[in-house]
């Protein structure tokens, strides 16, 4: 009877010490996952703030280089192309096509002086390149994030956790590596 | 380079409050036991004799709370605003960003000297100060090196870590000072108020809280020392990681120290500060004065290696 006893009081030691083992994982797997998130909605805001700069600029622009139609649709194009990007991976691509656009606006901008003069155009310059290198940051940021949560749901034990409550992969937010290089002004139109 | 576990500033905040929590450890050791001592030479009864700490511990919590802001007013900085520095607070919201890091304040000091260093409790009350030397003297790169290191220190709380170590080091300097004042004074008065028996018990104890005022102190500095070497090379490294470029920091770090301005105020300053409010001397980016920092070349190598 004694030795029934504690054989049922050291099982049941032994499973609620699982199961707060288990709870530990969880918790840690969840912590990793809110943190993911909130890196991601630091990259958000940045898009966002991207996204609502461009109608000013191509308005700006088309007031001094009207018939860069196809440099400014391209540009147009891509925001509406960010704005309607679900997850990091869509989202990522599409930034980087705006980045791409924005830069061959800026290069066909050099052949119109008096958009150069521009205050407002200056202006939005400015803020359009504060906006791209804080991009940079806040991918490095979640990108970073993003590895530790991956990491986690892979490797034992956790996996088992990650595994029962369906804790999935988050995208990474890629650049394309020309993104970080400055690209040679050029002072032919290109559209 | 950091390791893969430490590269979020998250897992290295739970190293630095597992640091905490042992440095306190010992150090509230160290404090009782240089009060008990205190109190048994005063002759006052065993339990009483610990509550010895408890001025010492106000003092403390006072230095904690008003630091940052006596270490500020008394290096003459000014808070900027983005429209005034534009470069820097930018270069400083960028960093906090990639480090996951609310906005610190941004000062700067009116001095040609090139310097840098960080103040506040925790990241929500943090401050960056840089000197305007610092501004006009490094490269872009160079000043986010800088900077990112500067943050480091708040994202890792290094500078809660290093305030406690300070304040605590004070303590018990203040404490062994003031044992050593009682013993060489208050020997010869009490032990001739006593009979024969209490003579040799209170002899033992008083060369006891001798030794420990003299031996107290060094062992303070020593733990000091230790710990904020190793914040630096930490905060080196991950200002390495935030900037993805420890070059900016190492030709920083080279500039820093050949520089051949005078430093004449900034270094005034710091002594000033660091005898009366170490608060601000720790986060001092150019260093080697009091050794809290390890050398310049050394982290350069180091920096160079990554």
């Amino acid at each position: 009877m004694l030795a029934l006893t504690i054989i049922l009081l050291v099982l049941l030691g032994v499973v609620v010490l699982a199961g707060l083992v288990l709870l530990g994982i969880y918790n840690g797997l969840v912590r990793s996952r809110v943190r993911a998130r909130e890196a991601w909605s630091g990259i958000d805001v940045q898009l966002k703030r991207r996204a609502s700069l461009i109608p000013n600029l191509v308005e700006t622009v088309k007031g001094y280089a009207a018939h860069e139609k196809q440099v400014l649709e391209n540009v147009t194009r891509a925001r509406a192309m960010l704005e309607q990007a679900g997850g990091a991976a869509q989202a990522a691509q599409a930034d980087n096509v705006l980045t791409g656009a924005l830069r061959s606006l800026f290069a066909v901008s050099e052949n119109y002086p008096q958009l150069r003069a521009n205050e407002n155009f200056l202006a939005l310059q400015q803020e359009l390149s504060d906006v791209e290198e804080k991009i940079a940051f806040a991918r490095q940021f979640y990108n970073r994030n993003v590895m530790q949560f991956n990491t986690r749901i892979q490797v034992f034990p956790s996996v088992i956790i990650a595994n029962m409550f369906n804790f999935e992969r988050f995208d990474f937010f890629e650049a394309e590596e020309t993104a970080r290089e400055d690209v040679p002004v050029s002072f032919t139109p290109s559209g | 380079m950091a390791e893969q576990q430490h590269v979020l500033i998250y897992d290295r905040i739970d190293g630095n409050r597992r640091n905490t929590f042992v440095l306190l450890t010992l150090f509230v050791l160290l404090l009782a036991g240089l009060s008990i001592l205190i109190g048994l030479a005063l002759g006052l009864p065993y339990p009483l004799a610990p509550l010895f700490i408890v001025p010492f511990l106000i003092f403390a919590v006072i230095s904690y709370y008003s630091g940052s802001n006596i270490a500020l007013g008394i290096s003459g900085a000014k808070e900027v605003s983005k429209e005034g520095e534009r470069e820097l607070v930018r270069t400083v919201e960028n960093l906090c960003i990639g480090a996951g890091l609310p906005m610190p304040k941004v000062y700067v000091i009116e001095d040609g000297s090139p310097n840098a260093f960080a103040t506040g409790r925790d990241p929500d009350h943090a401050a960056v100060v840089v000197t305007r030397g610092l501004l006009q003297k490094l490269e872009k790169i160079e000043l986010e090196g800088v900077l990112a290191h500067e943050l480091s220190h708040i994202g890792n709380y290094d500078i809660r870590v290093m305030t406690i170590v300070v304040v605590l080091v004070g303590l018990t300097a203040l404490m062994a000072d003031f044992m050593l004042r009682l013993t060489f004074f208050g020997a010869g008065r009490r032990s001739g108020n006593r009979g024969k028996s209490g003579g040799g018990a209170v002899a033992i104890i008083y060369a006891v809280a001798l030794l420990g005022a003299i031996l107290t102190p060094i062992a303070a500095q020593a733990i000091r020392f230790a710990v904020s070497r190793q914040r630096e090379y930490l905060a080196d490294a991950s200002a390495a990681l935030l900037t993805r470029s420890p070059e900016g920091l190492a030709r920083a770090l080279e500039k820093i120290a050949a520089d051949p301005d005078p430093l004449e105020v900034a270094n005034k300053a710091t002594a000033h500060l660091y005898i009366n409010n170490p608060l601000r001397e720790h986060k001092s980016f150019l260093n080697n004065l009091f050794s809290t920092h390890p050398p310049i070349e050394e982290r350069v190598r180091l920096l160079r290696a990554m």
